[in-house]
C-alpha cells in the first residue's frame, strides 16, 4: 500500500485529528512571529477542508463509511460494538463542509481583525480546538464520543466568546454560554446512561438497531431533544445566543453558527437515526412538535430582532429567527415519515421539504455569517456597535456596503441569492401540510427583509458624519474571507440544482432511510 | 430494593443540584449546583456497571473460578465525565474571578438587563 492510499484510508480520523494537532502546536510557533503563525492556521485549516471535500467524494461515491479506531480486528464481538467508531454518511460530511467553511474563512478574517489584540496564540489554539470539536460532534458514530466532542466544542466557545475579558457584558455571555452547555452536556450524558444501561451499547447503529421504545426510552429522547435544542438555540431555549453572538469578536460569531448547527444535527440524527426504527410509536407527532418550536422560534426571533438597537444582537435575533426555518421543514418531513398511514411515497413534498431545510443550513450558515462579518468590520472600522451612533458608512466603506447588500438580499429570501431557493422549497412543501404554517414562514421572511434594510439605511447610507470622517475600508484579508463568502452565496443562488442533486439529497436519504446506517452491523466489520 | 438506592441518590442529587442552579442568586452556589448534578450523573454510571461477586478485568488476575469479569466501560465513561468536569470547572471560575473584577459582586441579578 503506498502513502497516499494510506493516507486516504484513514482520512476521517485525519480530519479530527489535524486541527487538534495544529491546536497544539500552534502556541509553539507563536513565538517565531505572528505571520507565520497566521500562515500556519490557516494552512492547517485549509488541509482539513481539502480533507473533508476528498472525503465528501468517497462518501457521495461509495455510500456510507465507516473508520474504526484502534485495530482492523473484527469490531463486533459476542453481539457487543467493543470499539469506537466514525461513522460518516451524506448528513455528516454535509454538517463538517458547512463547519469547516465557517473555519477556514473565520480564521482568515481574524488575520486583519485582530491585528491589534494581545492573546492571539490563545485565540487560534481556541479556534483549532473548536473546530475539532464540531467535525467530531458530526463525524462520530458513538453516543459517548458525541458527548465528548459536545464539551471540547463547548469549552473552547466559551473561553473565545470571552475573548475580550476587559468587557463586562463579554464575560457575562461566555459565563451564560458554559453554564448552560454544561448542564445540557450533563443531561445528554444522563440520557446516554438510561440507554447504556438498557441496551449495554454506546455505538448509534447497535442502539438503533436494538431500540424498543421503552419507558425510560421515552424520557432519553425527551432529555436529548430539548437538551441539544437548548445548544441550537431554538426558542424558548434561545437566552444564551444573541448574548453570546453579540458580545464575541465577529469572527467567533460566525463559527459559532456552525457550532450550533453542528447541536441541531444532533436533534435530527437521535430522531431519524438514533429512534428512527421506532419514531412512528408515539402517540405525539414529533414532527409536530419540531414544526411547532420552528414556527415560535421564527416570530420571536424576528419580532425580538426588530426591536434592537445593538447592531450584532439585531443580526444575532435574525439568526435565531433563521434556525426556524431549519426545524420547520424537517419537522413537516417527520410529520409524514412517522405517519404510516401517509407514508413517503404518496406525500412527495416530505422530501422537499426536508431538502429545503437541509439546504438552509447551509444557506443560514453563510447569510448569517457574512452579516456578522459585515458587523465585525463596521466594529473594526468605527469602534461601535450601536445603531443610532452609526450612519453614513457607505461613502468610507464601499466593499463592505456591497457585502452587506448580498447578505441582506440572501438572509431575507430574495431571488438572485442563495436564501430564496431553499426558503421558495420549505414554504411550497409546507403550504401542502397546513397553509397557515407557510404562510408565518412567508411573513417573518418578509419582516427579516424590513429589519436588514433599517440597518442598511441607518448604517450605511444618510449624510456623512463628521465624526466618522477619517474611517478607512477595512484590511485585504477580512474583505477576502467576506468576498469568499459572498461568492459562494451567488453561486449556490445561481445553482441551486447543482447543490441540491449533489449535496442535499443525498444527505437527506441518509436520514429518512436510516436502514443505510446500521448496514455495516448485518453485513460485519 | 437494596440494589436501587444508588438511583434513588441519583435522583436525589440531580434534584437538589437542579434546584440550587435554579434558585440560588450566588454564582459560586450556582457553580457547586453543577457539581452536584455531575455527582449525580457520575454516580448513576458507576452504579450501571456494578455486577455482583463480578472482579476487576485485569487479564493477569484472572481467577480459576467462574466468578464474572466486569465489562469496564462505564468506569472510563465516568473517569472521562470527571475529566472533563474539572475542565469545565475551572473556565467557570476564571469567569467568576472576571466577573467579579468588573463588578465587585457575585450576585446573579446584576446580569442582564440589556434586552429590551
Amino acid at each position: 500500500m503506498n502513502f497516499i492510499d494510506l493516507i486516504m484510508s484513514h482520512a476521517p480520523a485525519l480530519l479530527v485529528v489535524i486541527p487538534l494537532l495544529g491546536a497544539f502546536l500552534t502556541p509553539l510557533i507563536s513565538k517565531i512571529n505572528d505571520k507565520v503563525r497566521n500562515i500556519f492556521v490557516i494552512g492547517i485549516l485549509g488541509v482539513t477542508a481539502v480533507f473533508v471535500l476528498l472525503v465528501a467524494q468517497q462518501v457521495l461515491d461509495t455510500g456510507t463509511i465507516t473508520y474504526v479506531f484502534g485495530s482492523s480486528l473484527q469490531t463486533v464481538q459476542n453481539n457487543t460494538v467493543i470499539r469506537i467508531l466514525f461513522e460518516i454518511d451524506a448528513l455528516s460530511i454535509f454538517m463538517a463542509l458547512v463547519s469547516i467553511i465557517l473555519a477556514f474563512v473565520a480564521s482568515i478574517y481574524s488575520w486583519g481583525f485582530l491585528e491589534k489584540e494581545t492573546g492571539q496564540d490563545k485565540y487560534y489554539t481556541l479556534l483549532l480546538l473548536m473546530t475539532a470539536g464540531m467535525l467530531g460532534m458530526v463525524l462520530t458514530g458513538d453516543l459517548f464520543n458525541f458527548f465528548v466532542f459536545i464539551e471540547i466544542t463547548s469549552i473552547a466557545s466559551a473561553a473565545l466568546i470571552a475573548f475580550w475579558t476587559n468587557k463586562a457584558k463579554a464575560v457575562e455571555a461566555g459565563f451564560k454560554y458554559i453554564f448552560i452547555s454544561t448542564i445540557g452536556a450533563l443531561f445528554i450524558l444522563f440520557a446516554i446512561a438510561l440507554l447504556y444501561g438498557q441496551y449495554n451499547a454506546l455505538n448509534i447503529a447497535k442502539l438503533a438497531d436494538s431500540i424498543t421504545f421503552t419507558y425510560l426510552d421515552k424520557i432519553a429522547l425527551i432529555i436529548f431533544i430539548s437538551a441539544l435544542a437548548m445548544k441550537g438555540g431554538i426558542v424558548p431555549m434561545h437566552m444564551w445566543l444573541p448574548d453570546a453572538y453579540g458580545r464575541a469578536p465577529a469572527p467567533i460569531s460566525l463559527v459559532l453558527v456552525g457550532a450550533t448547527q453542528a447541536s441541531i444535527y444532533g436533534v435530527f440524527r437521535v430522531l431519524f437515526t438514533l429512534y428512527g426504527n421506532v419514531i412512528h410509536l408515539p402517540k405525539i407527532s414529533f414532527g409536530w412538535i419540531l414544526v411547532l418550536l420552528g414556527l415560535i422560534t421564527m416570530i420571536v426571533g424576528v419580532i425580538m430582532a426588530m426591536i434592537q438597537t445593538d447592531f450584532k444582537r439585531l443580526i444575532a435575533y435574525g439568526a435565531v429567527a433563521e434556525l426556524g426555518y431549519i426545524f420547520l421543514g424537517v419537522g413537516t418531513g417527520l410529520t409524514i415519515i412517522a405517519n404510516p398511514d401517509i407514508g413517503i411515497s404518496s406525500a412527495p413534498f416530505a422530501v422537499e421539504a426536508m431538502k429545503g431545510s437541509i439546504f438552509h443550513i447551509i444557506n443560514d450558515a453563510l447569510d448569517v455569517g457574512l452579516l456578522f462579518m459585515v458587523a465585525g468590520a463596521v466594529y473594526y472600522a468605527t469602534k461601535e456597535t450601536s445603531l443610532n451612533n452609526l450612519g453614513g458608512l457607505a461613502r468610507n466603506m464601499k466593499y463592505t456596503t456591497i457585502f452587506f447588500i448580498i447578505g441582506l438580499l440572501a438572509i431575507s429570501g430574495i431571488p438572485p441569492m442563495n436564501g430564496f431557493a431553499s426558503k421558495l422549497l420549505i414554504y411550497e412543501s409546507t403550504y401542502q401540510l397546513n397553509p397557515i404554517i407557510s404562510i408565518i414562514a412567508i411573513l417573518s421572511s418578509i419582516m427579516l427583509l424590513a429589519v436588514f434594510v433599517k440597518i442598511f439605511q441607518s448604517v450605511f447610507l444618510g449624510p456623512k458624519l463628521k465624526k466618522f470622517d477619517d474611517v478607512k475600508e477595512v484590511p485585504k484579508s477580512m474583505l477576502i474571507a467576506m468576498g469568499i463568502i459572498a461568492s459562494i452565496i451567488i453561486f449556490f443562488g445561481l445553482f441551486p440544482d447543482l447543490i441540491i442533486t449533489n449535496l442535499v439529497e443525498p444527505a437527506v436519504n441518509a436520514l429518512i432511510h436510516p436502514e443505510n446506517y446500521l448496514q455495516w452491523l448485518t453485513g460485519g466489520l | 430494593m437494596i440494589a436501587n438506592i444508588p438511583y434513588v441518590a441519583v435522583a436525589v442529587l440531580i434534584i437538589i443540584g437542579l434546584y440550587t442552579v435554579i434558585f440560588r442568586k450566588n454564582l459560586i452556589k450556582m457553580l457547586i449546583g453543577i457539581t452536584i448534578i455531575q455527582s449525580g450523573v457520575n454516580l448513576f454510571l458507576v452504579s450501571l456497571g456494578y455486577r455482583e461477586g463480578g472482579i476487576a478485568p485485569i487479564f493477569t488476575s484472572v481467577p480459576n473460578t467462574d466468578s464474572a469479569m466486569m465489562y469496564p466501560v462505564p468506569q472510563a465513561l465516568t473517569l472521562t465525565s470527571i475529566v472533563i468536569g474539572v475542565a469545565v470547572l475551572a473556565l467557570m471560575l476564571s469567569f467568576i474571578v472576571h466577573m467579579y473584577r468588573h463588578t465587585k459582586s457575585l450576585d446573579v441579578r446584576q446580569f442582564g438587563g440589556d434586552d429590551q
